[in-house]
């Protein structure tokens, strides 16, 4: 029945204990979803599983068979198949689709020398349908968005066959309708005895495909939930050692109006987008994948020029052409997908933090390191960063905790516009809650512009919702006691006659 | 624990532990390698390739390169030899001429690479084979030397300067009478000067986290396509300043001497990514590597190595020094500081 299991498994980075004696097991045709909050040493869990790192101390066994990879192929040819949380660790960004969904073939011994292109396309493009992945299989990986990266890591395990299957926050970077392909893939697997270990922050996920809840705490293990229904809010205490503190956010109207949108045309044809964000204000603008989110942000952010109408900040016209204009007129941007567009892996915390900021942290342009590091300290304290000091690589940390101090990044100087580009990416549910704390208490002065697709995040953190639906402005809302029914009907686009909203 | 630490050890210490073996080693073996005239003599041997190599570290740090610099440093030998002996031009101005001259090559290397999207290694080498054929008509294909002949029959009448044989062939007194040539201060200047850019000040910062992420900071607000362009000028401007010291050296435009400069240099740059477990291009790194090529050389030559093994020798220490980098830093996993 326990077709992996693992006993009394310790690790340690130098002198710091990650895993403290992990005892576990996966169960053919069972989904188990691992919880815990960031940096309590999931993903090195995983990486010890699949052969990335070695371990210090206990075992490990595969259908009763001891069981110790010595590498990722390794672990792969014992069945053991993962798709990492850091999405550019599965796949080659320099080679097509095609070649990357078969990467597998072409590495299995008894592959032919000649690389067959025709042949290798058209099992590709089987791979690929099986997946619901509409991209030509001819593309370069490098030229697709992150969640489309993230699929082709996923559909790749799937075609290995595996015994075991890891997934470690495969839904992070994948909008909804991704997710439920995904989630119909896992139950397929499921039903045919695949062991599954799924790693994930977003309650939902887990509500939807847990069999079974493990819970880890700083190394070790804090629960197991297995009785149906699942006990998902003792999870969720066991995971962070405390229950959670209800939110509960005194709205805001705002003071005067900082950030004027008039009349933006978001793509060609679609219904201008006109409203006003004010002083202290948080809004939360959520819609599905291509209800125009990107291309508002992108817009403000100077990345793409609107097709028609114009932005103001504080009464004077603001049209930056590039990110340096944004960032000099005090419109700062946390982006999201934060290894391709926000982290600097050669640099430690601090560097990594300070970067948009070096010339405030240097006299005739020579850096003063010690009121970097200062800065940094502070911040790590604030947001709760859990690392050794703030000169560990960037690359050390957990995921959860470099998407901290990629929003630290920007909150350790006053803005005019801050606009935060799904921001809880990776970051569990105490820390965002902290995290929506700390973006509240210094909202003043500024206007806060959300975008987050999940609408538990946008009713966490905003004084006011506005969905997009295919560009336009489909619905508005003071997060007062919110018509759920209304706003989700909204976001889908099925509210019957499209209000015309102008506000 | 202890395996770590020693590893950790290893990277950082380690290429330089095995430089002062080295200097050891040969100090007890090769008589009077020991000695003041000697340390000079290395130091005069790799002060060209070395600022050579400075050079192309910027445009490593932004994750680029520059295969044009051999040949930046050769056009501007020929350059100052043409100004002076058939313009008849100063010394000043010919200089001022040959640094104006590398620097429009880095800018148009810069603005192919960045304006264009001609990827580094194409726009370089181009631009390579282009200065190689150019620096050749003016003369056809002749070197320069005072008194040469000229194509309307008349002989050239200028000369080189003493000013800017000064260059090339001065030396100052320290310690010993007549130690210390001009073009190693002149390098040992433009070792601490490149080192403060990119290790203390933000525009140094900046560059290499353009390196490591180019999109990410670009996002922050960094001017990404002005850093590059500025690697590449001092690129250029480095190669020639080292081309200037050949030709005072040499005393006339020989044509085909500084054929070693490119792969010299960029052998140093990377050699310079095993010093003290950098793993990256850095301007302390390249001079040592530098140093550490001259003074292999200068040991194996006074132990009556014979030259013809001296390719060879260079060739063992890069490999050996990125298998330093890169295997030991990996067994390391992801780490770094800054
Ligand atoms: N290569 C490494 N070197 C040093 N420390 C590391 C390394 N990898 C991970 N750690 C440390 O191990 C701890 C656990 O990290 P891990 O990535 O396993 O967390 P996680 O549970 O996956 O968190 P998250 O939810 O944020 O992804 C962290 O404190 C991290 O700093
Ligand atoms: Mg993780």
């Amino acid at each position: 029945m326990k077709t992996c299991e693992i006993i009394g498994l310790k690790k340690s980075f130098g002198g710091n204990h990650v895993l403290r004696g992990i005892d576990m097991h996966l169960s053919a045709g069972e989904v188990v979803v691992l919880m815990g909050a960031n940096g309590a040493g999931k993903s090195t869990l995983v990486k010890v599983l699949c052969g990335f790192h070695g371990h210090d101390a206990g075992t490990m066994h595969l259908d009763g068979v001891a069981y110790l990879p010595t590498d990722a192929a390794n672990a792969i040819s014992h069945g053991v198949v993962t798709v990492h949380q850091s999405i550019d660790d599965g796949v080659i960004p320099d080679l097509d689709v095609a070649t990357n969904l078969m990467l597998n073939r072409l590495t299995e011994p008894g592959a032919g020398v000649l690389v067959r292109d025709g042949a290798l396309r058209r099992a590709a493009q089987k791979v690929a349908d099986n997946m619901g992945l509409t991209m030509d299989v001819r593309t370069k990986v490098a030229d697709l968005s992150v969640a489309d990266r993230q699929m082709i890591a996923i559909a790749r395990a799937m075609a290995y066959e595996p015994k075991v299957l890891i997934l470690d926050e495969p839904t992070s970077s994948l909008s909804a309708s991704e997710a439920d392909r995904l989630f119909s893939l896992v139950d397929r697997l499921r039903g045919q005895g695949v062991a599954i270990l799924y790693i994930s922050h977003r309650m939902s996920d887990i509500r939807r495909i847990a069999d079974r809840i493990v819970c880890m705490r700083d190394g070790e293990i804090s629960g197991m939930f297995e009785q149906s229904p699942l006990d998902y809010d003792g999870a969720v205490t066991a995971m962070l050692g405390h229950s959670m503190t209800d939110v509960d956010i005194g709205v805001q109207d705002g003071g005067q109006p900082i950030l004027e949108i008039d009349t933006l045309a978001l793509s060609r044809g679609s219904a201008p987008v006109s409203f006003s964000a004010r002083d202290g204000e948080i809004i939360a603008i959520t819609g599905l994948l291509g209800s125009g989110k990107s291309e508002l942000a992108e817009i403000i952010f100077g990345l793409q020029r609107p097709k028609a109408g114009q932005m103001r900040i504080a009464g004077r016209a603001y049209a930056p052409q590039n990110a340096a204009q944004a960032v000099a007129a005090g419109v700062f941007m946390s982006f999201k997908d934060r290894s391709t567009n926000a982290v600097i892996p050669d640099f430690d915390i601090a560097n990594n933090m300070t970067l948009p900021f070096l010339r405030l942290f240097s006299r005739a342009t020579v850096l003063k390191g010690r009121s970097q590091r200062q800065a940094a300290q502070d911040m790590i304290r604030r947001l709760g960063i859990v690392c050794q000091s703030d000169d560990d690589g960037i690359g050390t940390l957990s995921g959860g905790n470099q998407q901290k101090v990629m929003i630290g990044r920007w909150l350790l100087k006053g803005c005019r516009v801050l606009l935060l580009d799904e921001p809880f990416q990776g970051v569990d549910i105490g820390a965002r809650r902290d995290i929506g704390a700390h973006i509240r208490e210094t909202a003043k002065g500024r206007a806060t512009l959300v975008f987050v697709a999940e609408l538990d995040e946008a009713l966490e953190i905003a004084d006011r919702i506005i969905v997009l639906n295919e560009g336009t402005i489909a619905g508005q809302h003071q997060n007062r006691n919110v018509d759920m029914e209304a706003l989700i009907a909204q976001v889908s686009g099925t509210s019957g006659a499209q209000p015309r909203v102008n506000a | 624990m202890t395996r770590e630490t020693l590893l950790t050890f290893a990277i950082r210490f380690g290429f330089l532990i095995l430089l002062f073996c080295m200097v050891i080693y040969f100090s007890l073996s090769a008589n009077g390698f020991a000695s003041p005239r000697s340390a000079a003599f290395i130091l005069q041997s790799v002060a060209i390739t070395g600022i050579l190599a400075l050079g192309v570290t910027c445009t490593l740090v932004v994750d680029g390169f520059d295969l044009s610099i051999g040949s930046v440093a050769t056009s501007a030998l020929m350059l100052s030899a043409y100004a002076m002996v058939i313009l008849e031009m100063s010394a000043v101005t010919a200089v001022l001429l040959c640094l104006l001259m590398g620097a429009i090559v880095g800018l148009i290397n810069g603005l192919l690479i960045v304006k264009f999207k001609v990827p580094d290694l194409l726009a370089t080498l181009g631009m390579m084979f282009l200065l190689i054929g150019l620096q050749r008509i003016p003369t056809q294909g002749n070197s320069i030397a005072t008194g040469m002949k000229l194509p309307d029959g008349s002989a050239a009448e200028g000369a080189f300067s003493a000013a800017f044989l000064w260059l090339g062939r001065h030396r100052f007194d320290l310690f010993v009478e007549k130690l210390v040539p001009v073009p190693v201060v002149i390098f040992l200047i433009t070792a601490v000067v490149i080192w403060v850019f990119l290790e203390l000040t933000r525009h140094g910062r900046l560059m290499y986290a353009i390196g490591s992420n180019e999109r990410a900071a670009a996002l922050v607000g960094t001017n990404v396509n002005r850093y590059k362009i500025a690697a590449y000028m001092i690129s250029g401007v480095t190669a020639s300043i080292g081309g200037i010291l050949l030709a005072a050296r040499l005393g006339r435009g020989d044509i085909a001497s500084g054929n070693n400069l490119l792969l010299d240099s960029v052998a140093a740059a990377l050699i310079g990514f095993a010093v003290l477990g950098a793993a990256r291009a850095n301007a302390f790194g390249t001079a040592i590597g530098a140093l550490f090529v001259g003074i292999l050389l200068q040991g194996l030559t006074m132990m009556n190595a014979p030259y013809y093994t001296q390719d060879f020798v260079k060739g063992a220490v890069l490999v050996l020094a990125l298998v330093f980098t890169f295997y030991l830093s990996a067994k390391r996993s992801a780490g770094g500081k800054t």
